[in-house]
């Protein structure tokens, strides 16, 4: 599998560590925070299909991207820097 | 003349071939001498002696010869060499013959033409379908003891060799804009018109010499043969600077995004490896598109006894012949339902092999082969049947059933059979593409091939040579220029015509001997019949039931006879039916070539510190830490055993001074404006307060609120801190760092950078360590208690290299961290020896760095274990309550939270000459040992010189209230159960007051 680092270009998956689900994460305060962060941690989406997961850029250029692929096909549509556009 | 020397007689054909007459080459097999020549595989060098007996078969030890002249020979797997190059189950058909070579028959004892395993053939009832499953279900006990070690003794294949294996082999990455499989004449037509169009093209292909079957074949290209049109296009590929032909290069695996992996057998053609050369070389290729240029798998007929050596697939036949020169037998006959088959014939024939007669099931021919045989006086029976064949180690008879029901027997000793040809899709179907059934072609075909791949020629059901020409043509035209590439016109080659009709013909339904659907793995027509009798008629069921198609040949001759018999059985079509897919590795690949270099020392990278040599040279034991290799104790002459050390070390630091070195503990710039609110985010305890110049010991937890890491972050400007972590997390720390910069928190101005190896670390500890310290850097740095008090840290310049200088303590010492970087490490320690020679400066180990760890009981990895919490080690306190944490929320769930959780104590024995041991676990005196009475374990142990004991650190229930009270420490793995009594973790001065020196 390849996935094409916005930084370094298309990189093969092995420099790359896989972290889950991508959806943000809930805020640290407020009434219901606990379960929230419960499931943030514990009940990650991972649905059949179309989906958004972190990885680790960690044998390239330590960025932490976006990559959206489908689970099913392990296609990948693109990664973007999980931190936005660099300025 | 004895049998058996006329069984010798060579067999090779005057004239023709594609092999060197005047390169002969000597080889053993099962240690008699022959010689074949230059371009031989061992197949075609043993038929040419006149062997056909090559080996026995896996359940029934039925004498096996060789079927195919291909990678999909199920039969003829043989020992390679001797020694520790002794490979196994290696295919005699693509075995490329070298002066020297020596292989053995397997699975045969004692010999291979008397084999006392025979006799299971005739026990065959017990070795039917789900024997295995039905027979051996209980009890278990038995099946370690007596059914397995005596089914393995019999139904084994090959032996490895037990030694080391002496070769290299090594990996490589290609990226290129085409790939194309197989050197067919597809792959060839495809490779020509992408290579031609300036693409990046590589071609593979699993034989030495390009051409797949046109160099079996007696077909004519633009006016020349086949084989030499084959060999025109290879020189014309080998002359384009944009393509790289791969020979010996099997394609095994089909990955996500356009990779490929292939095996180059660079060296298995010699008796050993060139010096410096690896003997295979792994290549994991990357393309932009590929070309699926197989072709196609030629199928046996299931009927009695069409195992029996001298029964062969057609094609093989015309292989042994046309491009060795060896006919693989004496009198022919042809077994067949296609067209195909008869060119064996007519090509038998014209090299003067007599042929008696082709049985062809079908009852409608063409009547264009009919009359030629006729013409060349071949007996042709339409609709007719091989029954069974007969012979005690190779083919005598067979008996023919004609139309009208008549049977009658023809003496032959070589019967050519072909039931058609698969389109060979394996590796398209690696990423899980499906095939699906063509009744015109009576094969599976792809609908879908994976993305970027094309398929070309007979793999895609072409088997025509002109429209395989035309196919691989375009399709390496179509995916050069989908790659970037621009297709010039160019002619097409021009083929002869042919005749292809074929009507698919499984099994001969009156056979009453066994008829073996798959060779390699002994499963027979009965199996299959009576899979679907007892209800596994899927054909994944059918697969595991009776392990068709399970064998290291993964089925390529048999699964597809296997799932037409099931589905003539249950009256369902061959759509229905279905087929399984197939799984990398295409052919089988060596455990070496997928290791290249990574074994022995090499498997990782070994990590030196600065320091290395040095501690090398004051005689070092080094232990492993991840990567890392560090000094574990440093033995001095006449020091015997490693606790004797280790206490010295332990004693000479407190006393005097020691030094260690701690360069690989992981080392992180933090630099930013947000640098203070960040670490404040990623450490329980606060950070942005800390003052410059000043150190803090700092706890990471993760997400889920347990403990991560700790370590220390000194501060030396506003908007720069420089993080601690441990050896083992360093790396973890970094990733986990920067995914609190990038993904939590991306609107905080910091960056972040790893400067673990950019400096060299010592630690300086004991009373004199100050002196030293003043000794070392004279004028450079201040360091009295003023300028520089417990948890200070400085930088300044130290005969201009800049240096850092932190007071941190780990043992509870008066303790100093000198940082430099690191090209100035090997330096910087020798002048600190020297510098520290009056003052009595040992080095030290980590072992010495534990024990006094443990002495002041500081937590480290076996505490720090992904298990515990703030508040099982006694840190709760650390957890501000002012702002908020990764890991603050989460820790405060009720089971992290609870009070009844084990928590951080120190032991000692209650007899004090006991000896600890980590991994025991405390249970109450008098109480039964078992999971319920467990109240927590031991996690770190250590001799202690100043207490003159052992010593320890555990978690134990409700620990800080239990101080005094006498435990058992139960380790029922080394059978020991001690008395101990909890204590306060510091074991050693408590007061700290040494730290302050
Ligand atoms: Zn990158």
């Amino acid at each position: 599998m390849r996935i094409e680092c916005p930084f370094c270009g298309p990189r093969d998956a092995s420099e790359f560590a896989y972290y889950g689900d991508a959806k943000r994460r809930p805020e640290t305060s407020g009434s219901d925070v606990s379960r929230q962060l419960y499931e943030a941690v514990y009940l990650r989406d991972n649905p059949a299909g179309r989906h958004e997961d972190l990885w680790y850029h960690g044998g390239g250029c330590r960025s932490w991207l976006r990559v959206t692929r489908d689970t099913r096909t392990h296609e990948i549509f693109g990664a973007t820097f999980a931190a936005g556009e660099p300025s | 003349m004895s049998a058996a020397a006329s069984y010798m007689k060579p067999r090779r054909l005057p004239k023709g071939g594609l092999i060197d007459r005047s390169r002969p080459l000597n080889f053993t097999f099962d240690g008699e001498r022959y010689h074949g020549y230059a371009g031989d595989t061992l197949a075609s060098a043993l038929l040419g002696n006149g062997i056909k007996l090559v080996g026995r078969s896996f359940k029934y030890h039925r004498p096996r010869g060789i079927l195919t002249a291909g990678s999909e020979e199920p039969n003829a797997l043989v020992e390679l060499r001797s020694g520790a190059r002794r490979e196994p189950n290696t295919r005699a058909t693509i075995v490329e013959l070298f002066d020297g070579l020596e292989a053995q028959s397997q699975n045969r004892w004692p010999s291979l033409k008397f084999d006392v395993g025979a006799v299971n053939s005739v026990l065959s009832p017990f070795f039917a379908a789900g024997f295995y499953y039905k027979t051996f279900m209980w009890p278990a006990s038995f099946w370690e003891r007596v059914y397995e070690p005596a089914i393995r003794r019999a139904a084994g294949l090959g032996r490895a060799s037990p030694e080391a294996d002496p070769d290299i082999y090594e990996k490589l990455y290609a990226f290129c804009d085409v790939l194309v499989i197989g050197g067919g004449a597809a792959g060839l037509a495809a490779a020509l018109s992408a290579g031609r169009s300036g693409a990046r093209v590589i071609l593979c292909d699993e034989d030495y010499v390009l051409g797949g079957r046109l160099n079996g074949d007696n077909r004519e290209i633009g006016g020349e043969s086949g084989s030499a049109w084959a060999h025109h296009a290879s020189l014309s590929l080998d002359a384009l600077s944009n393509v790289r032909v791969l020979r010996r290069t099997t394609v095994f695996g089909v990955y996500d995004g356009g990779t490929y992996g292939a095996v180059e057998r660079v060296s298995d053609h010699l008796l050993v490896p060139a010096s410096h050369q690896p003997r295979q070389r792994l290549w994991k290729i990357v393309a932009k598109r590929a070309v699926l240029a197989t072709g196609a798998i030629e199928r046996h007929i299931v009927f009695g006894g069409n195992d029996r050596p001298g029964v062969m697939m057609a094609s093989a036949v015309r292989t042994y012949l046309n491009r060795f020169a060896v006919p693989a037998g004496r009198r022919a006959a042809i077994f067949t339902g296609c067209d195909d088959a008869w060119a064996t014939a007519f090509d038998l024939l014209g090299s003067g092999i007599p042929v008696e007669i082709i049985i062809d099931m079908r009852t409608e021919i063409d009547s264009r082969l009919t009359e030629k045989a006729s013409r060349l006086g071949i007996r042709t029976v339409a609709g007719a049947r091989v029954l069974t064949t007969r012979g005690s180690q190779d083919l005598k008879t067979i008996s023919v059933r004609t139309a009208d029901g008549q049977t009658s027997d023809i003496e032959v000793d070589l019967l050519a059979m072909s039931g058609g040809w698969t389109p060979n899709l394996a590796l398209a179907t690696h990423l899980g593409s499906r095939p699906s059934w063509s009744d015109t072609l009576a094969g599976f075909v792809l609908n879908t091939p994976p993305r970027g791949m094309t398929v070309a020629g007979a793999a895609q059901g072409s088997f025509a040579l002109a429209d395989t020409l035309r196919e691989g043509d375009a399709a390496g035209a179509a995916a050069a220029e989908a790659a970037g590439g621009a297709v010039q016109n160019h002619p097409l080659p021009q083929a002869d015509d042919e005749h292809i009709s074929s009507k698919p013909f499984w099994y001969v339904a009156e056979s009453r001997s066994k008829a073996f659907v798959d060779f390699q793995h002994d499963v027979t027509s009965n199996d299959i019949a009576l899979a679907a009798r007892e209800g596994f008629q899927s054909v994944e069921l059918l697969k595991r039931y009776t392990t068709l198609g399970m064998a290291t040949d993964q089925g390529k001759t048999s699964n597809i006879n296997g799932h037409a018999l099931m589905a003539q059985i249950t009256g369902r079509r061959m759509s229905q039916v279905g087929t399984t897919v197939f799984r990398p590795p295409y052919t089988p690949v060596a455990i070496g070539a997928l290791a290249g270099h990574h074994r022995g020392p090499a498997f990782k990278p070994t990590r030196l510190t600065a320091g290395h040599r040095w501690a090398e040279e004051c005689g070092a034991t080094f232990v492993e830490a991840g990567q890392w290799l560090r000094a574990q104790w440093f033995a001095r002459p006449g020091e015997t055993h490693w606790l004797t050390t280790v206490s010295r070390e332990v004693r000479e630091v407190r006393g005097k001074i020691g030094v260690c070195d701690v360069s690989t503990l992981g080392k992180i710039d933090v630099q930013g404006n947000d640098a203070g609110a960040f670490l404040d985010r990623v450490y329980v305890n606060m950070f942005s307060t800390l003052p410059i110049g000043k150190v803090r010991y700092g706890l990471m937890l993760r997400e889920d609120g347990l403990v991560m890491d700790d370590g220390t972050a000194a501060r030396f400007a506003a908007d720069h801190y420089v993080v601690s972590t441990t050896t083992a997390n360093a790396g973890k720390v970094m990733q986990h760092l920067e995914h609190a910069r990038q993904v939590l928190r991306p609107e905080l101005d910091v960056q972040l950078v790893s400067v673990t190896e950019q400096w060299s670390q010592y630690s300086i500890a004991g009373p004199h360590s100050r002196l030293l310290l003043a000794r070392l850097l004279g004028d450079a740095a201040d360091i009295s208690d003023t300028a520089l008090p417990y948890l200070g840290c400085i930088e300044f310049s130290w005969c201009n290299v800049p240096a850092r200088l932190f007071r941190v303590s780990f043992s509870g010492e008066l303790a100093y961290e000198l940082a430099v970087p690191a090209q100035f490490g090997d330096a910087t320690i020798r002048a600190m020896m020297e510098a520290g020679r009056e003052l009595g400066i040992v080095p030290y180990g980590t072992e010495a760095l534990g024990v006094m760890r443990i002495e002041k009981g500081h937590v480290a990895s076996n505490e720090l274990n992904g298990m515990t919490t703030a508040t099982d080690l006694g840190l709760g306190r650390m957890m501000s309550r002012k702002k908020d944490f990764i890991g603050r929320v989460l820790a405060m769930r009720p089971g992290l939270a609870d009070p009844e959780r084990p928590a951080l104590i120190g032991i000692k024995p209650a007899a004090r000459t006991a000896r600890l041991h980590a991994g025991a676990h405390f249970l109450a005196v008098g109480a039964k040992p078992n999971m319920g009475n467990d109240q927590g374990y031991v996690t770190s142990v250590a001799f202690s010189p100043m207490l003159e004991h052992w010593i320890g650190l555990g978690l134990i229930k409700n620990g800080p209230a239990r101080i005094g009270e006498i435990v058992r420490a139960y380790d029922p793995v080394r059978n020991r159960d001690t008395e101990v009594e909890i204590v306060s973790p510091i074991f050693f001065d408590p007061e700290g007051t040494r730290l302050h020196g």
